[in-house]
């Protein structure tokens, strides 16, 4: 088995196991099923960074994504659910078939819009100088820090601020009065 | 010095600035000094530039110094800059020395007044506006100086602003000024867009008069008519000056330094700056002649019938400032700044006069409750004496020299009139007979004041009587620097201006001589013209004395004698007294027309033009926003719904439009 | 089809991870459940960025994804903490039954 083909058959089964989850994820009724549907898929995508040679993005998703993010969701759903469990999209009339129609319709549309778009576009863009074989040398983890600590140095920092905010924003929000 | 002439402006802004900052803590003692050095020291810089200007020749008395670019937008380049010239310097010796002798003697007269540092603070700042205003090298410049001595004014009138006459003598100088002031900016608007269409932009006052001969008459005319609309207001012409008299409710120093000796001539100096262009327009000189007369000879029957002595000077103000404007009219810019001059010793002595009789007669004005005033205040009696001979035009006095010269000028100049000259030289024989009845009614006769008051007179002290008695040997002299030269003098002051004035406007060349040479024939004064103008001479003393003699018959030989004329043309003396009824005349045309005018744009173009517009377009926003309130549903979901769906549209045209 | 670097099938898989994020955050009625779909889409947009540097030899796209997920987990934090706050006063995290913004 060649590199291409097992590259190619991992690629694949990701991208099958990102899309069923996450359809499972928007069709679950119960929040929770919802929530870890939500974390397959992020795996599955962190599998397809890393199959994209990138590794760092891969872990951070790994970690930010599927861990911080989503154990903080779970969090929330326990305490808001306590009682009233998954079903709060229970006890609400059904659509009609007219407004599913209408939904489908839109659906497809979005959809074959962003799949004529990829598929009948080429990419433009010049070439940069991290090509697969640089990265590889380097590392990719070393590259993009490298480039986080010297040319983005500003909007790192601002963005350490834009995290303090948000973290003093939880807080005050949350606050009882 | 040419590099420090701002140094002028620059004291009293620095007086004003260190009395604003400290002036609340201030002793009255620091706040007088620091006012009176910096008009001091102001005065000395202006002396200092006058000698270093003797010592030049002529042609290179000009110092012109630009400190700051105010505004340079595209073509519009105005700098901060100051021009002092023969002109300028002479403006800046009667502004600074007259202002510091007033200032010294407003220590003395605002003494017990509870405003003393804001009284101080106000006359600095006029003073800069003052000479911002003649030796700024640009027309925006003078124009910031003109409206600033007009701001100052009105402070100043309303200086006692708990009193409603004061605060509203002080509203009417600054509205009625405004009028003028309008026309003034619309001639600067003008006259710097028709240079502009000539190709030279410029607001710069040596620029301008070195392209005026690129305008044509015409425009010439018409700017030079706006700008003296200008100067009409500021120097109380008819028809703009009833605020003068009303100004009267300021302080006696400001009625004295404002509205005698600087401000009010600004309109003065502003076409004597100016007089390039005016001798191009000779139909503006002609109008400037004629209201120059009319003013002088109806602000002089006006003195007539006042009781008030700071209102008969006002008038007489008014009188002496068309005598100004005669002088501006006739082509004799340098005799009416000569004029200027001498007014300015003299007319400012007399208010400071007023202002000590005033402070000996616990504050009365009416002329019918003084008298006898001699004894008790010696010194301000012979000042006032002097002030009044000089007005009066007694030869050897100051005002004989300028009021001479300017008659002289009104008759002969090609400009001038022999008409002119008779209103001129009868306004002089007016002038002097009202003075005369001032002076014998307040310092001759029977005390007619109350017992109270009689107990209190006492002569002012002497931080006010130096002063007066430094004005007084300034009227007496001021005028040897002008003697003609019919008279063995050389007439140094017109020689000094010269290079401002450009050649004299030329004589009549068949003067109008034969009415005279036929009246003048049997004295055998015909002849040649320095004989006519002997004569001419002799005809306004003669007159001057007919005038005072008059008075004296009328006040002081039988002082029953005016009562009696009074009762036998009681309609008359209604009429004069009461100024022509002029102020209520404009009340009842401009005040209360413009407030009917007001009302009905209040109600049409604002109640139903401006408002309907204004709550029409509410009430179509509000129409439509009640509908489109019911697209805004609340929901989040909603709103992200119209999102995917723009987004949807946004994206379709992106993919679709290329494989078309 | 299966090549070295796969960067068409990974716009594909963008597209549609996208689409069902999208819908999904409409037709949801859980609050909780949008913002997962949210962050969805956001991943989707990651997905693109990752596919598109590496095709192109580029590190930016990484730099962008990194701050894109800066700002996803403080969103997720200022959004979560609103939820709860909602809760407590409301009582419920229905999309349906939040309509305040109601003009």
């Amino acid at each position: 088995m060649d590199m291409v083909s097992f590259k190619g058959i991992v690629f694949i089964v990701s991208a099958l196991v990102a899309v069923a989850s996450s359809l499972l994820m928007v069709t679950r009724k119960n929040p929770i099923h919802s929530a870890l549907w939500m974390i397959v898929t992020f795996f599955a995508m962190a599998v397809i960074y890393l199959l994209l040679n990138a590794q760092f993005i891969a872990v951070a998703q790994v970690m930010v994504y599927a861990g911080a993010i989503m154990m903080l969701i779970l969090f929330v759903i326990m305490m808001v659910h306590m009682e009233k469990g998954g079903e709060s999209d229970a006890g609400k009339p059904r659509r009609s078939a007219k407004t599913r129609i209408a939904w489908a319709l839109i659906t497809v549309v979005l959809l074959g819009e962003i799949l004529l778009g990829a598929l009948f576009y080429q990419m433009t863009g010049q070439g940069g100088e991290y090509s697969v074989e640089v990265v590889n040398r380097v590392g990719h983890v070393k590259t993009v820090g490298a480039l986080l600590y010297g040319q983005y140095l500003f909007p790192f920092e601002i963005a350490s601020i834009l995290l303090l905010v948000g973290i003093v924003g939880a807080v005050v929000i949350t606050k009882r009065k | 010095m040419a590099d420090y002439i701002w140094l002028i402006p620059f004291f009293p802004a620095a007086g004003f600035i260190i009395n604003s900052a400290i002036g609340s803590r201030a002793s009255k003692t620091s706040v007088a000094w620091v006012a009176c050095l910096a008009l001091f020291l102001a005065f000395l810089s202006s002396a200092a530039v006058f000698y270093e200007f003797l010592q030049l020749p002529a042609t290179a008395r000009v110092f012109e110094k630009d400190i700051y670019t105010w505004i340079a937008s595209g073509e519009l380049n105005v700098n901060i800059g100051f021009r002092l010239d023969a002109l300028s310097v002479i403006m800046c010796l009667v502004v600074t020395g007259v202002g510091f002798l007033i200032h010294v003697y407003s220590v003395g007269y605002m003494h017990g007044d509870p405003g003393f540092k804001r009284f101080f603070i106000y006359l600095n700042l006029f003073v800069f506006m003052m000479l911002l205003l003649v030796t700024g090298n640009s027309l925006p410049l003078m124009f910031v100086g003109w409206e600033g001595v007009g701001l100052c004014s009105y402070l100043l009138i309303g200086y006692w602003y708990e009193k409603d006459s004061a605060a509203d003598a002080g509203k009417k100088a600054f509205i009625v000024n405004r009028v003028g002031d309008f026309g003034f900016l619309i001639g600067v608007f003008f006259l710097f867009i028709s240079l502009g269409a000539q190709g030279v932009w410029t607001l710069n006052i040596a620029e301008i008069g070195q392209n005026a001969h690129l305008l044509n008459g015409a425009v010439v005319t018409v700017i030079t008519l706006l700008l003296f609309v200008g100067a009409v207001g500021k120097s109380a012409q008819i028809p703009l000056y009833v605020w003068l008299p009303d100004a009267m409710e300021g302080p006696t120093p400001v009625s004295s330094l404002i509205h005698a000796a600087t401000m009010v001539t600004a309109g003065v100096y502003m076409i004597a700056r100016l007089n390039f262009l005016y001798s191009m327009a000779p139909d503006t000189l002609y109008v400037i002649a004629v209201i120059g007369v009319l003013t002088a000879f109806f602000a002089a029957s006006i003195g007539f019938a006042q009781y008030d002595i700071k209102k008969v000077l006002a008038y007489s103000t008014i009188s002496q400032l068309g005598f100004m404007f005669v002088a501006m009219g006739v082509g004799a810019y340098a005799a009416g700044i000569f004029h200027l001059m001498t007014h300015a010793f003299f007319k400012g002595l007399l208010f400071l006069g007023a202002g000590s009789v005033m402070h000996a007669m616990s504050g009365e004005l009416d002329l019918r409750k003084m008298g006898g005033l001699r004894k008790k205040t010696p010194i301000t009696y012979w000042t006032f004496f002097i002030a009044c001979l000089a007005i009066a035009g007694i030869p050897g006095f100051s005002g004989f020299f300028s009021k001479d010269e300017i008659l002289w000028k009104a008759f002969s100049s090609s400009h001038g009139d022999v008409w002119i000259w008779l209103l001129g030289a009868a306004t002089a024989g007016m002038t002097a007979f009202y003075m005369f009845r001032l002076f014998f009614g307040t310092f001759h006769g029977e005390c007619r004041a109350s017992e109270e008051v009689k107990h209190h007179i006492h002569e002012s002290p002497r931080v006010m009587t130096i002063p007066l008695m430094i004005l007084a040997f300034l009227s007496l002299v001021g005028g040897y620097v002008g003697i003609p030269h019919l008279l063995g003098g050389e007439n140094a002051i017109e020689k000094f201006l010269a290079p401002v004035f450009g050649p004299e406007a030329p004589m009549k060349t068949a003067l109008n001589f034969d009415i005279v040479r036929s009246a003048w024939a049997s004295s055998g004064a015909a002849g040649h013209d320095g004989s006519l103008e002997l004569a001419l001479m002799v005809a306004s003393v003669l007159i001057a004395l007919l005038g005072i003699t008059l008075a004296y018959i009328f006040y002081i030989k039988n002082p029953s004698l005016p009562q009696r004329f009074i009762e036998r043309y009681a309609g008359l003396f209604r009429w004069v007294h009461n100024k022509y009824f002029v102020d209520e005349f404009y009340d009842f045309i401009f005040v209360r027309g413009l407030l009917k005018l007001g009302g009905i744009l209040l109600k049409v173009a604002d109640g139903w033009i401006i408002e309907g517009a204004v709550n029409g377009t509410a009430a179509v926003v509000k129409r439509a926003g009640d509908r489109l309130r019911k697209m805004e549903t609340g929901y989040v979901q909603e709103y992200a719904f119209a999102i995917i769906v723009g987004a949807i549209i946004v994206v379709g045209y992106l993919v679709v439009r290329p494989i078309f | 089809m299966l090549q070295e670097n796969p960067s068409d099938l990974c716009f594909i898989l963008s597209g549609v991870l996208f689409t069902i994020g999208a819908v999904g955050a409409i037709l949801r009625r859980n609050v909780i459940v949008v913002f997962m779909c949210i962050e969805l889409m956001l991943n989707a947009v990651n997905l693109v960025f990752i596919a598109a540097a590496s095709a192109l030899s580029s590190m930016d796209g990484s730099i962008f994804v990194f701050f894109i997920m800066t700002v996803a987990a403080v969103e997720a934090a200022v959004g979560l903490a609103i939820f709860v706050m909602v809760f407590r006063l409301q009582d419920t995290v229905n999309a349906d039954e939040m309509n305040l913004l109601k003009g």
